[in-house]
């Protein structure tokens, strides 16, 4: 009976190979769109090229990770994208001429998610329903401090964004770095391992002493931190507030943390991947006009890619059984 | 589990009635007491889309934890558009116009089902992803313009019959209908069953599958109808008609009482949610307050009534 | 029925420095008593089993001691010192682990990461690595041949290798030593040779000064390792005694252990020569067929978890898709696991009976209210459900009350195969014993029962068994071949296990 049980349980190579496979799909797209890309104007496999084809991917890239530690806890976040949008408006408002008041702001919306993660896991209250209203307390208060687009980014933020590091364009090294970050933390880490663990199954790191509220609260305050940084990022970009700006971040961020390999059920998500999908469905757009997909179809064509990434990953875990 | 129980015991639905009524003293005490019959009979028209895209929501939400259906304001618009296109503005093809619409709409709701189970997606990614090729195609049937409704159709939206709106009150019918359909029809009592746990449901010989799939087949058709019925309302089918639905859809079900952990659906709810949310529309613009203000107090009131009132069950 | 009050002549001396002590502590959920003031303590080097019924307040009192549930009276000390409140964390590290009864790994981390998770010093660069070889040496010490990869994530493995990893993980020690452990069952899912494996480590426990609290529905595992035995029963412990003194018969009997009536398996006889309604072929040549004729009750038997409950799944989905093809009759399956497979927490005790028989109540299209309720009341009424209307929510009813309802609920219908997916778990003696009546009741009336659970003494009322061992049903038993001991020695396989 021993070398029978030593046979069953450990995992068989065939199983690795499929789980390597399957963290590799949204790599696989990525360089799949990008090839095509290249392929069909040549010109763009250069730093300039490169440069304007990402240059809209980090803002979401941060969002979508914020997203991604959420979904981490069995969460999900539906204000994500009017959050990114408010962050904007303060930004362009306020930072230039009134950095103190600014980053005041900052500081009072990150503890405005902490305590909303508190309010969540305290009442038992479905994340769902309470970031639903959270998304329209942020559009609110962004509507009410700019009514129509407009204020100014500071100077030294556009300049940023549009600083031309050596090697690669930013926004690739923004990616890069952001995806390495995420993935030293969150799966890599002592501390990382314990907060997934704390998604699969809340009550065994409450047995072994852990609490989950403090988790909760940290990790919904950490998700706010991020958000701020894909506002700040985003008004870099376009120079301006808008509070209608990012709503689509919202559910393109959630694509991007299930198309890199996460789950609604908690504890399993991956940061590298997120930051993957999150490239790929912000690539598609621009994919869908190279192959000179009519504007009517790009849309759909990019429900095609998430339908098409995530089949994939059906097809991996079903057919070698 | 501890709730804090406010009020002696009211139902979770009731408080979104409650909520509009004061909102609607408040208006009428403002605008004074002749414009109160006009604010609640345009509020309750507009409150009638809201009921339909609703309670289609409802159904897909009540059918079990994480159901969703995010495609509603791309099915609405795509089978408004259809509509509209084979209408051709001729009053006599008014009915072939509202089958085409509820066609598309079951067709939506089928093939979002069809992503979860097949796919094995997660409803709100298969909802997404397929809302917007829903939303490719009415871009390529109807283009960036308005299509206009048949007369008829749009006379009839505002219709009335010894002053009473008939549009709104067809759509009370309908919530009574489905209120019955939920607790006397083995379609709904299935349909909660699998919503509280499929896998008792499954094991007490539920169609687990069939439920759902006539839950999201549902809510496509009733989002079609609401699309059609907007867009005679408003003098025609628009490219972002159905957006504001997509969070409102969702909002007026948790507000009137529904869980979205599944197997506990309110129909009536509904009502008192779409009416306090247009209510609050309506207040805000009397008193001139920005469209700001509005969004804001929204998600306040939808967080403070989900914290607040008491829970359908204590989760153990 | 032999009732022995603590510290009668029985009981040890208290021993020497005694590491952990409750006194009269006790635990109450609302109106209901788990733990009536319990006195219970422990000496360094000392392993303890206890012993008792489900629901006699065992694994309230383990979650007392190791924190994760607060008493509601009583003084606990430990290492000489008075606890106040008390958690998790304190309980750790003061050197006191606990195995759960249900698992308490997390499904998505590597066996090393799970480890990290009970080790806050298991931090900074080279942690993955340290917690691997602590994890892989303490499975090497108490499993050695485990075959066991501690990268692979706890929800590969199957259940019995998942408890072995979480008794390994209870052992690992990093900046605080491990004083004493806590083990709820730990050898419910572990094959034969995983369990006398960790029996044997924890005989040699006393050298190395762990002590142990051993709690197991296995009295063979008392007494073969522990050196004093506390019976628990309704929240008391009824008796305290070296283990030297004790025997299996005399532990039954503190236990008071109502023996199940031996019932003659005429039943299966009767039928003998009917047309089966159930022939579910085996997955291969070493599994059997298991077929089953109106009239009869079958078991399923065997170690938990050797495959009897996916075998019973399969044979409820072979069933249902045949009488939806019009080819076989109907089934009903009564689940055991009542909060996440029968009960429907927020309808009532009508609703939740009658759901599998809504299809018959309809009148007109729509159910009958009337058809409903008086369906509803019959079968409350026969099963005795100790309710005060049929509208009642469910969730208000006691464990023993929401099963009659499951059984009534499969009963009512028009299923003439009834699967039974180990329904008695938590249930009390009396309502078992009308339950098992009730049974025999049907089965005479021509249903067809298939059985499955993992109390021996149950399984003396079906007229035939299969006894599953690794996935597959190995075994037949028929009629008088049909005793626990039998069951036993043909669930470990006998002379080739």
């Amino acid at each position: 009976m021993g070398e029978a049980s030593a046979v069953t349980m450990a995992a068989p190579p065939w199983q690795r190979w499929r789980s390597l496979a399957e963290a590799g799909l949204p790599f696989a797209a990525l360089i799949v769109m990008l090839a095509v890309i290249i392929d069909i104007r040549p010109a763009v496999f250069s730093y300039f090229g490169f440069t304007l084809l990402f240059k809209l991917t980090t803002p979401l890239i941060l969002a979508a990770l914020g997203q991604m530690l959420i979904i981490m806890l069995g969460d999900i976040d539906l204000s994500n994208g009017s959050f990114v949008g408010l962050v904007t408006c303060i930004t362009a408002l306020f930072l230039t001429d009134n950095p103190g008041l600014a980053v005041a702001a900052y500081v009072a919306l990150v503890l405005a998610y902490a305590a909303f993660g508190l309010l969540i896991h305290l009442r038992a209250l479905p994340s769902i329903v309470v970031t639903l209203g959270m998304s329209f307390i942020w559009l609110g208060a962004a509507v009410m401090l700019l009514p129509a687009p407009g204020g100014l980014a500071p100077g030294w933020l556009s300049g940023f964004m549009d600083w031309r590091p050596p090697l690669l364009p930013l926004p690739i090294w923004a990616a890069i770095v952001v995806a390495l970050a995420g993935h030293l933390v969150i799966t890599r880490s002592s501390y990382g391992t314990i907060l997934r663990g704390t998604g699969d199954n809340p009550r065994a790191t409450a047995r072994a002493g852990w609490s989950v509220v403090a988790i909760r609260v940290a990790v919904y305050a950490a998700a706010g931190g991020l958000g701020v940084l894909a506002g700040l990022t985003l008004t870099g970009l376009t120079t301006s507030g808008d509070a209608n700006i990012a709503p689509a971040y919202t559910l393109i961020g959630v694509s991007a943390v299930i198309l890199g390999g996460g789950s609604f059920t908690g504890g399993i998500v991956s940061p590298v991947g997120t930051v993957a999908g999150a490239l790929v469905l912000s690539l598609a757009g621009s994919l869908l006009s190279f192959l000179q997909v009519s504007p009517t179809w790009q849309v759909g064509a990019q429900g095609g890619i998430l339908f098409l990434i995530l089949a994939g990953r059906v097809l991996l875990r079903e057919v070698p059984q | 589990m501890s709730t804090v129980r406010i009020g002696p015991l009211l139902p979770p639905w009731s408080y979104g009635f409650i909520v509009a009524f004061a909102l609607w003293i408040v208006t009428i005490s403002a605008t004074g007491p002749s414009r109160a019959g006009g604010t609640l009979v345009a509020t309750v028209a507009f409150a009638a889309f809201s009921v339909l895209v609703g309670t289609g929501q409802m159904l897909v939400i009540a059918s079990g934890p994480g159901n969703i259906d995010l495609s509603i304001p791309s099915v609405m618009t795509l089978a408004a558009y259809l509509a509209m296109s084979a209408m051709h503005e001729s009053d006599g093809l008014v009915f072939l116009g509202l089958a085409v619409a509820l066609g598309v709409g079951v067709v939506a709701g089928a093939l979002n089902y069809a992503a979860i189970a097949l796919l094995r997606l997660p409803p709100i990614i298969a909802t997404l992803a397929w809302s917007f090729v829903f939303q490719s195609f009415a871009i390529d049937f109807g283009g960036e313009a308005t299509l206009k409704p048949p007369p008829v159709l749009a006379a009839s939206t505002t219709f009335r019959a010894a002053g009473i709106p008939i549009l709104p009150g067809a759509v009370v019918v309908l919530t009574l209908i489905v209120m019955v359909v939920l607790r006397r029809t083995v379609f709904g009592r299935s349909l909660l069953a699998a919503g509280q746990s499929e896998r008792a449901a499954y094991l007490a010989g539920v169609e687990v599958g069939w439920v759902r799939l006539w839950a999201y087949a549902l809510c496509g058709g009733l989002g079609a109808l609401a699309g059609y019925l907007l867009a005679g309302f408003t003098g025609g089918a628009a490219l972002n008609m159905g957006d504001i639905y997509l969070m409102e859809s969702i909002a007026v079900v948790v507000l009137g009482g529904t869980s979205v952990a599944g197997g506990d659906a309110n129909a009536i709810g509904i009502w008192g949610a779409a009416l306090f949310f247009n209510l609050l529309g309506i207040m805000l613009n009397t008193f001139r307050f920005q469209a700001g203000v509005r969004l804001f107090l929204t998600g306040v009131l939808i967080i403070a009534i989900v914290a607040l009132v008491p829970h359908a069950r204590a989760r153990a | 029925m032999d009732l022995v009050p603590p510290g009668d002549e029985g009981a040890p001396p208290p021993p020497p420095g005694v590491y952990l002590a409750v006194r009269g502590a006790a635990k109450s959920y609302g109106a209901v008593q788990a733990l009536r003031g319990v006195d219970f303590a422990v000496a360094p080097g000392e392993i303890v089993g206890v012993v008792g019924h489900n629901g006699a307040g065992k694994s309230t009192l383990m979650n007392i001691l190791a924190g994760t549930v607060q008493r509601s009276r009583g003084d606990f000390t430990i290492a000489g010192k008075a606890v106040g409140e008390w958690s998790p964390h304190e309980a750790q590290r003061h050197g006191l682990r606990c195995v759960f009864q249900e698992l308490s790994l997390c499904g998505n981390l590597t066996l090393a990461e799970n480890t990290r998770v009970i080790h806050r010093s298991l931090r900074g660069p080279g942690w993955r690595r340290r917690a691997g070889t602590l994890i892989r040496q303490q499975l090497d010490m108490i499993f050695p041949g485990h075959g066991l990869s501690v990268e692979t994530r706890a929800i590969e493995l199957p259940i019995g290798a998942r408890q072995m990893a979480e008794v390994a993980r209870a052992f690992t020690e990093t900046d605080a030593p491990v004083r004493c452990i806590i083990l709820d069952e730990p050898t419910s899912a572990l094959g034969h040779k995983a369990a006398s494996q960790l029996l044997a480590y924890v005989k040699g426990l006393p050298e190395r000064g762990i002590a142990c609290i051993l709690i197991t529905h296995r009295l063979d595992e008392i007494l073969l390792v522990c050196e004093r035995a506390t019976v628990m029963v309704d929240g008391k412990v009824v008796a305290e005694r070296p283990v030297a003194r004790l025997s299996r018969p005399t532990l039954v009997g503190l236990m008071g252990a109502i023996e199940a009536p031996h019932l003659p398996a005429s039943a299966a006889a009767q039928v003998a020569g009917r047309p089966p309604v159930v022939d579910l072929p085996g997955r291969d040549s070493l599994d059997l067929a298991i077929h089953a004729a109106p009239g009869e009750i079958i078991g399923f038997a065997g170690l938990d978890g050797h495959g009897q409950r996916e075998r019973l799944r399969a044979l409820y989905a072979y069933s249902r898709h045949r009488h939806r093809q019009g080819r076989g009759p109907a089934v009903a399956y009564v689940a055991g696991d009542r909060g996440a497979e029968g009960v429907f927490g927020l309808w009532s005790i009508a609703e939740n009976l009658t759901i599998r028989s809504i299809r018959t109540l309809r009148r007109i299209g729509l159910i009958s209210r009337e058809a409903e309720c008086d369906l509803a009341r019959e079968w409350v009424a026969r099963l005795e459900v100790k309710a005060p209307s049929i509208d009642t929510p469910m969730l208000s009813l006691s464990g023993g009350n929401q099963q009659k309802v499951l059984f009534a609920r499969a009963l009512a219908s028009d299923a003439e195969i009834i699967l039974l997916d180990d329904p008695m778990r938590g249930v009390d003696v009396n309502t078992k014993q009308e339950v098992y009546k009730l049974i025999r009741r049907e089965a005479e009336a021509g249903r067809c029962f298939v059985w499955y659970t993992t109390e021996v003494e149950e399984l003396t009322n079906c007229g035939r068994l299969y006894v599953f061992r690794e996935g597959r049903a190995r075994t037949e038993l028929l009629g008088a071949e049909i005793e626990p001991a039998r069951i036993l020695e043909t669930s470990f396989g006998g002379r080739d296990g």
